[in-house]
C-alpha cells in the first residue's frame, strides 16, 4: 500500500505531466482548490478520476466524485489512502 | 432594465421589443453592407428559435430576396428539424436550399469514430443504438457534475455509463464534425452568392462556450450575440416566429437520443440559468438571484461558480488565431 507522501508525489506528478497550468511553474499547495485555481475542470476531474483508478486499481463510485475527495492534493491523498485501504483490506 | 437589487424574473423582459428588432437590423444591415462589403446573409435554420429569429431580423435588414436559408439535417437530426425549419423560412420569406450532410459525415467518420469512442465504455453498443452525452443537474447537490453516455438499443434498452476524459474527447471531438460539416456549407454558399455568414447564438451560448470552434462558432457577424435567451423568445415573437418553433424546447439536436441543452451542457432550466446570468453580470449577490429565480441561494452559489468555469473554458474558443509577433 502507499504510503501518503508516495501518494501526494505521484498526484502532484500526474498534474505536472497532464495540465498545462499546473506544468507552467504553478506551485500547488496542499489545500488549494484545483478546479478554483483553473488547473482542472470537469474533464480534467474525468482524467484524474482514471488516474486514480488505473494507478491505484480501485474503482471509484459516482456517488464519490466529490469536491472533498478530488478537489485538492490534500483531499486526494487522503481519498486515495482510504480506498487504496479499503481494497486492501477487501482483497 | 431594472437594477439587481430588484432583480425579478421580469428584469430581463425588453421595454419596446419592436424598436430592439428594428434597431438589430438597422446594425446588421450597416455591418454587413459596410464593414463586411458583403450584399446579403446565409444562416444555416435548424429549425430552433435562435436560427428563425435571425432569418427574420436578416429578413428585415436586407429584404427577404438577399437571405439564403441553409437546412442542413442529417441521419440523427429530430424527425421535425427540417419541418421547422422550412416553417421558418417561410414565416420570414426567404429562399432555402437542402443540404443533406449524412453522406459528409460518414465519409468524414463522423459516426464509426464517435461509435467506437463509445464502445470503450460501453461494449454492448452497437449498430442501431441511439446515444446522447449528459451532464447530471446541478440541482442535485455537490457532486462534480461528470459526463455520462446513456444509449438505448432498438429494443428499448437503456444503459448509462460514465466517460472517460478520452473517450469524451473523442466523443466530442468526432460530433463536432456536424457543426463544422455545416458551416463549411454555409460559406460555400456565401461565397458563392457574396453573402455573409450570420452566426445564430444567443448569448447565454456565447458567454458560455456552447459552440463548436470553427463550426457554429464560425460567422461574420452574431447579430443576437447580446441578447438573453429570454429575450431571444419576446423578439421572436414580435418578429413574427411561429409559435410551433417558439414553443419547441431547445435542443442540441447533435445526437441520436433526444436531447435537451439541459442536460448536455447547461444543468438548470435556461430561464433560470439567464436570470441568474443577468444576475452575475449586474453584480447581484446569489440571494438576490436566489429569491428571483426561485432557487435555493446554494444552488445559484453552485450556477454562479459554473458559469465563471464555463467561461474560463470558453476563452479558447473565443481566442482567435495569436500572432506571436505584431
Amino acid at each position: 500500500m502507499p504510503s501518503p507522501d508516495a501518494i501526494e508525489q505521484e498526484v502532484r506528478q500526474f498534474l505536472k505531466d497532464n495540465f498545462p497550468l499546473s506544468a507552467d511553474g504553478v506551485v500547488l499547495d496542499r489545500d488549494d482548490s484545483l478546479i478554483e485555481v483553473g488547473v482542472i475542470d470537469s474533464t480534467g476531474v474525468l482524467e484524474l478520476i482514471g488516474f486514480i483508478e488505473e494507478r491505484y486499481e480501485v474503482q471509484i463510485a459516482d456517488e464519490e466524485v466529490l469536491p472533498e475527495n478530488l478537489d485538492s492534493i490534500a483531499c486526494i491523498t487522503r481519498f486515495v489512502g482510504e480506498k487504496t485501504a479499503a481494497s486492501n483490506g477487501a482483497g | 432594465m431594472a437594477p439587481a437589487e430588484q432583480l425579478t424574473a421580469e428584469a430581463l423582459r425588453l421595454p419596446d421589443a419592436a424598436t430592439t428588432a428594428g434597431e438589430i437590423a438597422e446594425r446588421l444591415r450597416e455591418v454587413v453592407y459596410k464593414d463586411l462589403r458583403r450584399r446579403g446573409a446565409v444562416v444555416g435554420l435548424s429549425g430552433g428559435v435562435d436560427s428563425s429569429l435571425v432569418a427574420h431580423l436578416c429578413a428585415k435588414a436586407f429584404g427577404p430576396e438577399r437571405v439564403l436559408g441553409v437546412l442542413m439535417p442529417e441521419g440523427e437530426s429530430a424527425a421535425d428539424t427540417l419541418d421547422l425549419s422550412n416553417v421558418a423560412a417561410e414565416a420570414a420569406g426567404v429562399e432555402t436550399v437542402l443540404e443533406d450532410i449524412t453522406e459528409l459525415l460518414r465519409a468524414a467518420g463522423c459516426y464509426e469514430r464517435r461509435d467506437a469512442a463509445i464502445r470503450t465504455v460501453m461494449p454492448e453498443y452497437a449498430d442501431g443504438w441511439r446515444a446522447k452525452i449528459v451532464l447530471p443537474s446541478l440541482l442535485g447537490g455537490s457532486r462534480y457534475s461528470l459526463f455520462t453516455v446513456v444509449a438505448e438499443s432498438p429494443e428499448g434498452e437503456r444503459l448509462e455509463a460514465r466517460l472517460t476524459a478520452t473517450a469524451y474527447r473523442e466523443v466530442v471531438a468526432a460530433t463536432n464534425f456536424k457543426q463544422r460539416v455545416r458551416k463549411m456549407l454555409e460559406y460555400y454558399h456565401a461565397d458563392r452568392l457574396d453573402y455573409a455568414v450570420v452566426g445564430t447564438p444567443n448569448r447565454l451560448e456565447y458567454d458560455q462556450g456552447f459552440f463548436v470552434k470553427n463550426g457554429d462558432g464560425s460567422a461574420d457577424v452574431k447579430p443576437i450575440a447580446h441578447l438573453y435567451k429570454t429575450q431571444v423568445y419576446q423578439l421572436a415573437e414580435e418578429v413574427g416566429v411561429p409559435a410551433v418553433i417558439r414553443e419547441r424546447p431547445p435542443t442540441t439536436d447533435t445526437y441520436a437520443l433526444e436531447q435537451s441543452q439541459e442536460e448536455f451542457y447547461f444543468s438548470v432550466p435556461f430561464d433560470k440559468l439567464d436570470l441568474c446570468l443577468y444576475a452575475l453580470n449586474e453584480g447581484a449577490s446569489a440571494e438576490v438571484a436566489a429569491a428571483a429565480a426561485g432557487l435555493p441561494t446554494e444552488v445559484v452559489e453552485r450556477v454562479y461558480e459554473d458559469i465563471e468555469r464555463k467561461r474560463r473554458a470558453a476563452a479558447y474558443l473565443h481566442a482567435p488565431p495569436l500572432l506571436l509577433e505584431p
